[in-house]
């Protein structure tokens, strides 16, 4: 290690002040980072990593503010920085990529022109060799078609892109120092492996330092060669990546490693000890039964855009060829049986979620049939299906536990609101003790029953959705990344409580996710889907120990391989 | 472009047509009888009986209906009985009196009402925040007719700076040549700067007195939708790549933050066009609103019928202007018929 880090953090505290007084985000934070060294800040939601990057950039919102410590960089004081140092800094000698890179592009300005404004804002080019520059650093992040894309706004590339843009705005004018803010989070694994390598890549042939902040512990150590462990605004442990896995030190570090999704573990691994002690022995798992659900031949199909003038048409011409339609599902067949758990894996746009729709019958598919408990749900339209007494058999758990609660809703009246629509005649008492019993039953302290989500965590939220979803007794629950916006401990123990409910009351779960390594744990069966189509079929234990698709290998292969 | 034009533009005849209707089964059941009120208070039966027939009214309704869209295909919004003029003529001296009045008090609100609104935004909680608030407070709750009055009094009666409050021009003057219909455009095309002048010091007080009331909506929508635009993330990556403030604000927020304060400004301005009567009856301006609540206590229908089809033919083109100036700001709007 060289004598002077280029960055280096001392006894940093971070105040917020918030409506009830002033808030610590972070206290005594102490990082250095070596020139050309890449280190890896992991921690839960809620532990302050992203606060640290953003005081290192100084830009904490208003309401943020440095309390005590120093921030020097190469030299510079950044704490004490005036703006217009600070401007110089940013972008030029240090620079950030964000989460959710589409959000972080400004939708209505072309993307080249937002890399020229970064590099003639820092005079790192002329006018007219501005977009010739633009262009060169699209290219770097090998952003097909440069000049073309130089002209493309952000809702017109896929995520992938836009993060590739931030990057290449971020990395524009050379600087020495990157700070990652989560930057896959949201991409598919394979994408994420290819936004990684990149930054990889990109970092090491300029000798540049980067920081990466991620909640993924094997992300960080598969990337970084330091790891920062944080809790609750404090570092609790500094290891090298090789060593964190073989030899945790801090009692939180080993939690969160106990509760990664990781190959060989079970799910009640993943619990904490004193949970995993506590908690029931999984009952052995009756074989599944008959068969529950068949689809066969599932299509849905959605109409192109409609390009190219009407003219003709008005003129009395002839009329263009209808665009061929998009197949988003095309002609699929699967089974669940009774008490199986099928797990529905792919990458964003290969249909996962459309065939779920359909399967909820909250739309209906182009062609195909679909056989609940031998009817076919398929005949009954979409719209009629809410008011069906088969509704009440098939329920959802949706992916965000917050957004899919209404917000002036108690958490009571959440998981009342299936049995009021049901149009169950039972009292206020009845519902009462219903929603106390579901309560009970996904682990919600009854206190919590009559508390608005924002008042709720967010596992308290995932055991609202639970328990709505189990409400009327489904015998069949698609589970639509149920897991994916919580924190790996508290996925831990929601995973547990999943599966333990499922053996519990004999239900069925069609589980769609991106996530392997959760599928593995949880899944009897794992369907692989790739643009629409099935590529790969059978147990989870032929599917991820040896696939036999190429692109099952692929997703097997961009899962981060931390140095065990 | 041409295409959603025309299509957005056809979509619109229905309603239309519906106001067509509309007001013509209004007027005629308004209360009042016309030939009695045109008649005179002295008139005999057998009198009243004559001009009835002379108006046609003795018809039965879909005739006069039938009568109505015939005249109205040839372009006849038919004639004013208080002034004996075809209301054509009356909308088309009188309308770009409104407009000229309204636009440019819209015009001297935006000037004032968007940076208030933008300081407002950027300097959350400091003192030009708080006079933003009260200048919208106190803009929109002071009626025009008060506000306009008082302007009146003080630059009219005591600091004697402003001419009369009678109308365009003042009495001596003549109005320039008839291009746009704008005094103050036509008289600068004509390079006559006296009369342009003249129109100036005539338009002022009544505009100034329109902008402080249109002042609250828009400083409000520019102050609300900069706060929601400052806080998202890509300013944050603007100001991450260590970006000039003023770039971050105009460029990244502004451009961002101005769908909302145009939708405002084409509800202000439509609503302003035809409502902003009681500025006009101070002011004594020959505008739309005031021509159109004097024929509707004559019971002149008419003027009444033609003024509302004029509006409506406004609003569908506002609407219409704003639909593409979004589609020209914001690339994601696609302009749907």
């Amino acid at each position: 290690m060289t004598a002077q880090p280029l960055l280096d953090v001392r006894d940093l505290t971070v105040e917020f002040a918030t409506r009830r007084g002033t808030v610590r985000a972070i206290e005594h934070i102490d990082i250095s980072l070596a020139k050309g060294e890449t280190l890896g800040i992991v921690g839960e939601s809620g532990s302050g990593k992203s606060v640290t990057s953003y005081a290192v950039m100084r830009i904490l919102d208003r309401a943020g503010s440095i309390a005590e410590g120093s921030i020097v960089y190469s030299g510079i004081d950044v704490s004490a920085a005036s703006d217009r140092e600070l401007r110089d800094l940013r972008g030029r000698e240090m620079a950030m990529i964000f989460q959710n890179p589409r959000a972080a592009l400004n939708p209505i300005r072309p993307v080249g022109r937002q890399i020229e404004d970064v590099l003639l804002e820092h005079v790192q080019t002329t006018r007219a060799e501005a977009k010739q520059k633009a262009i060169e650093a699209l290219e770097q992040v090998r952003i097909a078609r440069p000049e073309e894309r130089y002209h493309a706004y952000p809702f017109e590339m896929s995520g992938g892109m836009c993060q590739r843009v931030v990057i290449a705005l971020a990395l524009a004018c050379r600087p020495q120092l990157l700070i990652a803010d989560e930057p896959t989070t949201g991409l598919d694994v394979t994408t994420q492996k290819a936004v990684m390598d990149l930054v990889t890549e990109l970092t090491r042939a300029r000798g540049m330092s980067t920081i990466l902040i991620t909640h993924d512990l094997g992300l960080a150590a598969t990337y970084c060669d330091r790891v920062v462990v944080m809790e609750k605004g404090k570092v609790v442990e500094t290891a090298l990546s090789k060593d964190i896995f073989a030899r945790p030190e801090h009692p939180y570090t080993r939690k969160l490693m106990r509760a990664t999704p990781r190959p060989g573990a079970a799910l009640r691994d993943l619990l904490p000890l004193e949970l995993a002690a506590a908690a029931p022995t999984p009952p052995p798992q009756a074989p599944p039964g008959e068969t529950l659900l068949r689809v066969e031949q599932l299509v849905k199909e959605y109409p192109r855009q409609e390009s190219g003038s009407l003219w003709p048409k008005f003129l009395g011409g002839k009329a263009k060829e209808p665009p061929v339609p998009f197949r988003a599902v095309d002609s699929i067949g699967f089974e669940v049986r009774r008490g199986e758990t099928v797990g529905l894996v792919g990458e964003s746009g290969c249909g996962k979620s459309t065939t779920s729709m359909m399967v909820m019958r909250l739309i209906d598919p182009t062609s195909g049939k679909i056989t609940f408990a031998g009817e076919d749900i398929s005949a009954i339209p979409a719209r009629d299906f809410a008011v069906h007494p088969m509704r009440r058999r098939i329920q959802l758990v949706f992916q965000d536990p917050t957004d899919s609660l209404n917000p002036r809703f108690t958490a009571a009246r959440a998981i009342a609101d299936p049995i009021l629509r049901s149009g169950q005649s039972l009292n206020d008492a009845a519902i009462r003790a219903r929603c106390e019993e579901l309560a009970g039953l996904v682990g919600l302290p009854l206190e919590f029953l009559d508390r608005l989500p924002h008042q709720l965590s967010g596992g308290q939220k995932a055991r609202v959705g639970i328990a709505r979803a189990l409400a009327l007794n489904p015998d069949l629950v698609i589970l639509d990344e149920p897991t994916a916006a919580l924190d790996v401990s508290v996925q831990a123990v929601v995973l547990n409580l999943l599966q333990d409910l499922k053996v519990r009351l004999g239900m069925s779960y069609l589980f769609v996710s991106h996530d392997l390594h959760v599928v593995r744990l949880l899944c009897d069966r794992v369907i692989v889907m790739r643009s629409g189509r099935i590529v790969e079929e059978g147990t989870s234990e032929q599917v991820l120990e040896a696939p036999k698709a190429d692109y099952t290998r692929e997703l097997l292969e961009a899962i981060p391989h931390p140095p065990v | 472009m041409l295409r959603t034009i025309g299509k957005r533009i056809a979509t619109a005849i229905p309603s239309l047509i519906g106001v067509i209707v509309v007001t013509f089964l209004l007027t005629r059941v308004l209360p009042g009888d016309t030939a009695s009120f045109f008649a005179g208070p002295a008139a005999t039966p057998q009198a009243i009986e004559e001009v009835r027939k002379q108006l046609g009214l003795d018809r039965s309704q879909p005739e006069q209906f039938v009568s109505y869209v015939s005249h109205l295909v040839r372009g006849d919004l038919g004639t004013s009985l208080t002034t004996g003029r075809p209301v054509v003529t009356e909308l088309a001296t009188r309308l770009p009196a409104s407009a000229e009045l309204t636009l440019l008090g819209l015009f001297i609100a935006l000037l004032i009402a968007v940076p208030l609104g933008i300081i407002a935004a950027v300097r959350q909680g400091s003192w030009i925040d708080h006079l933003c608030r009260i200048v919208a407070t106190a803009g929109v709750s002071l009626p025009v007719f008060f506000t306009g009055l008082v302007f009146v009094y003080v630059f009219y009666f005591i600091l004697g700076i402003s001419p009369a409050p009678l109308g365009r021009l003042d009495v001596f003057a003549s109005p320039p040549p008839d291009i746009t219909g704008f005094y103050l455009i036509d008289a600068l095309i004509a390079r006559d700067f006296e009369t342009f002048r003249a129109a100036l010091a005539q338009i002022t007080l009544p505009a100034v007195t329109l902008a402080v009331f249109s002042l609250a909506p828009i400083a409000r929508i520019t102050r609300a939708s900069m706060l929601a635009v400052l806080s998202s993330e890509f300013i944050r990556t603007a100001r991450a790549s260590g970006l000039k403030p003023s770039t971050v604000v105009m460029t990244y927020a502004f451009r961002n933050a101005m769908l909302p304060v145009i939708t405002t400004l084409g509800m202000v301005f439509s609503f302003l066009l035809g409502a902003n009567v009681l500025v006009e009856k101070v002011f004594a301006w020959p505008g739309i609103g005031s021509y159109a609540v004097e024929a509707l206590i004559a019971s002149d229908f008419a003027p009444v019928q033609g003024f509302v089809l004029t509006m409506a033919v406004l609003y569908v083109l506002i609407n219409l202007g704003i639909d593409l100036l979004y589609g020209i700001i914001d690339p994601r709007v696609k302009v749907e018929a």
